[in-house]
């Protein structure tokens, strides 16, 4: 399925030192990644983040200012699309609205010169592959979003890339397609074993269908690891911030336990515990993010829990699988999620607003941020 | 119509005119069709019809119309060498100043679609800006630019070489028309190429499409109905123009449009009926050249 393998140590796409100017504007600074072969890779990131400018650079669109792109080893900086094995899914299908959806498929197949006999059965597989076999005949126009999308797909693997980029290939469709359609996309790239990179500002998209993700902003890579690590362990503010929702704390560091665990006082004078990732030190200016799920109100104080306030409901969000609670903390307001686990009905089972409950997380729940 | 929306019955003040009209739906179409039907019949149809008749009558002394029956105008047509000669050299010429617009404003038009939208306006406004003046006054130009002792001949007599006879000749006609021409090729194309989306090209590109064969396979196809309707708006206007070829030919040459004006106004006598057969086969090969160019070009697209 992949040729050009050798000499690349797993490696499909290796990015060094990759910069992309536009005129005054640096819309890639510096940007290092090795994507490995047959992964589904994200690039994450609000818009002008860099991403997609990145991914038209691995397929050839634009070319590095500085830097350099390895496919399979092999140098492309300045190699034109068409001479390299890398095939795009747009973010507009980009099909041809003049050709049937087979003649779509076919279409890198025949600028290959593959034998017609050849063209005609590989163009059926790609489409039976992305259930569209019955629709060869059709003009894309004829078709609905999902299926242009998956005509799209099929236009794209039917050459074999060495790697599939997509560029928020979702992003036209409606949200129920769209949750069907990542599914479908994960379990396609399972099966065909190509190395997917994937651009998207839809971070439960990238969490979903992702082995693991860069996450971008300002040009620059944040932070490159699986989605748990991503969620779980953020390494700065932004990231913590983009990937999910949480909770900040800022406040100084008093002291630090072995094992990362670290004592702070926050700004506005309340102790708290949180799990150190990078060392810290007594006296430095830190940041605690606590996800709303990690953090717990109960009626009575828990004994012996560090991280217990005592705390006022203020708002109510029942949204069916949880109740979004917000609780005043010092001067901030502080969100926590509780799961309706019981099917009741019974009012005194929900918090309300007005009451009085004790707020607290585990150390390890809460995460010290140093930038 | 809003009147539909009302109850007819319960409006007792409504006009009998009105009662009728809203009653009888033919009869309202037939009102809005008049205007339109009547411009066309008066102004089109029956002065068609008149040329017909006058293509099978005979030309009398003094240029008087005789009615009778006859195919002669048409055998004159198709015999003389005169006028076999003028509609090949017409038709050379349209086909020759289409060509050319074509390849001079395809690439113009292209240009001038990827300027950012600024420049794309102030690049369309100096296109327009040749109508600004007479198109009389601009073929006089040329002949200034191409005469013995105009800009071209001075600049090359200036550099000691001996003067070419640029004007009149057949080649300064060419050159007049495609000088007049090209507008009309660039603005249809202009307007094909700016629906056009240009992501389409980078997906050829990245199938493995060079820039040729991406030109061939996706741009011109999509954006051939902005050729089509260029080549159409070129094509026909040359073919049966008389005075450019009058101006920067020298009226040496004879094409289509200045046969049929010298027939049917300057000619002592004048011979009304082989005009009117002339101006028929012209119309006739026209209209064919035209449907088969559209079947041809618009294949793709059905």
């Amino acid at each position: 399925m992949q040729p050009g393998r050798a000499m690349n140590n797993g490696i499909a796409v290796d990015l060094r030192n990759v910069v992309k100017r536009f005129a005054d504007v640096c819309a890639v600074d510096h940007v290092s990644m090795q994507i490995r072969d047959g992964e589904f890779f994200s690039m994450l990131g609000p818009s002008g983040c860099g991403k997609t400018t990145t991914l038209r650079m691995i397929a050839g669109f634009e070319f590095p200012t500085s830097g350099e792109i390895f496919l399979h080893g092999k140098s492309v900086g300045n190699t034109p699309p068409f001479r390299r094995n890398v095939n795009t899914v747009f973010q507009s299908y980009a099909l041809f609205p003049h050709m049937t959806v087979a003649e779509n498929v076919a279409f890198g197949l025949r600028m290959k010169k593959a034998p017609p006999a050849d063209i005609a059965r590989r163009v059926t597989e790609a489409l039976e592959l992305v259930r569209l076999g019955d629709y060869a005949a059709r003009r894309p126009r004829q078709l609905s979003g999902g299926q242009q999308q998956r005509v799209a797909l099929a236009r794209a693997l039917v050459n074999h890339p060495e790697v599939l980029l997509l560029d928020e290939p979702l992003g036209s469709l409606d949200l129920k397609l769209r949750k069907e359609m990542q599914l479908e996309l994960k379990s396609l790239q399972e099966r065909v074993g190509i190395t997917f990179i994937y651009v998207t500002h839809d971070q439960e998209e990238a969490l979903t269908m992702s082995d693991r993700i860069a996450v971008m902003n300002a040009g620059r890579v944040l932070q490159i690891g699986t989605p748990t690590e991503i969620y779980e362990r953020p390494i700065c503010r932004f990231v913590a911030d983009f990937i999910g929702e949480t909770n900040f704390i800022e406040g100084k560091v008093e002291s630090v336990e072995p094992g990362g665990i670290a004592t702070i006082t926050s700004d506005d004078g309340l102790t708290l515990r949180g799990q150190a990732i990078r060392p810290v030190t007594p006296g430095m200016n830190v940041t605690l993010s606590i996800r709303p799920e990690k953090a717990f109100l109960a009626v009575q104080a828990p004994p012996g829990t560090p991280n217990c306030y005592q705390v006022r409901v203020e708002r109510i969000a029942y949204i069916g699988s949880d109740t979004r609670i917000d609780v005043r903390l010092g001067t901030r307001l502080f969100d926590l999620w509780e799961q309706n686990s019981r099917s009741t009905l019974d009012r005194d089972a929900y918090w309300q607003p007005g009451e009085t409950g004790y707020l607290w997380w585990p150390a390890e729940n809460a995460i010290i941020l140093t930038e | 119509m809003a009147a539909d929306t009302l109850a007819s019955d319960s409006q007792p003040r409504e006009g009998q005119i009105a009662a009728l009209l809203r009653r009888n739906e033919r009869l309202q179409l037939g009102l809005l069709l008049f205007p339109g039907l009547f411009w066309l019949v008066t102004f089109f149809a029956l002065p068609l019809v008149v040329v017909v008749l006058y293509s099978f009558a005979a030309s009398g002394p003094g240029g008087r119309i005789e009615w009778t029956f006859t195919l002669n105008n048409y055998r004159t047509l198709f015999t003389e060498s005169l006028y076999v000669n003028a509609y090949w050299r017409s038709i050379w010429a349209g086909v020759w100043t289409t060509l050319a617009c074509l390849i001079l404003g395809y690439p113009l038009a292209y240009y001038i679609v990827r300027r950012p939208p600024r420049w794309r306006t102030v690049l369309l406004f100096l296109i327009l800006i040749p109508f600004w003046t007479n198109f009389l006054v601009r073929t006089y130009a040329w002949m200034l630019i191409l005469s013995n002792n105009g800009i071209i001949n001075s600049a090359i007599q200036a550099l000691g070489l001996p003067s070419v006879a640029l004007y009149p000749s057949e080649g300064a006609v060419l050159v007049g028309l495609i000088y007049g021409s090209l507008p009309f090729m660039v603005l249809p194309i202009y307007a094909s190429l700016a629906r056009f989306d240009f992501t389409l090209m980078e997906a050829a590109a990245d199938l493995g499409a060079n820039q040729v064969q991406a030109f061939l396979r996706v741009m011109l196809p999509l954006t051939m109905p902005g050729v089509a309707a260029g080549s159409v708006l070129v094509f026909i206007p040359t073919v049966g123009q008389f005075v450019v070829s009058d101006l920067l030919g020298g009226a040496k040459v004879d094409y289509l449009g200045n046969l049929l004006q010298r027939l049917f106004t300057r000619s002592n006598p004048p011979n009304w009926p082989l005009g009117s057969a002339m101006a028929i086969v012209f119309m006739i090969v026209l209209t064919v050249a035209i449907i088969i160019y559209f079947r041809v070009t618009t294949e793709e697209d059905r």
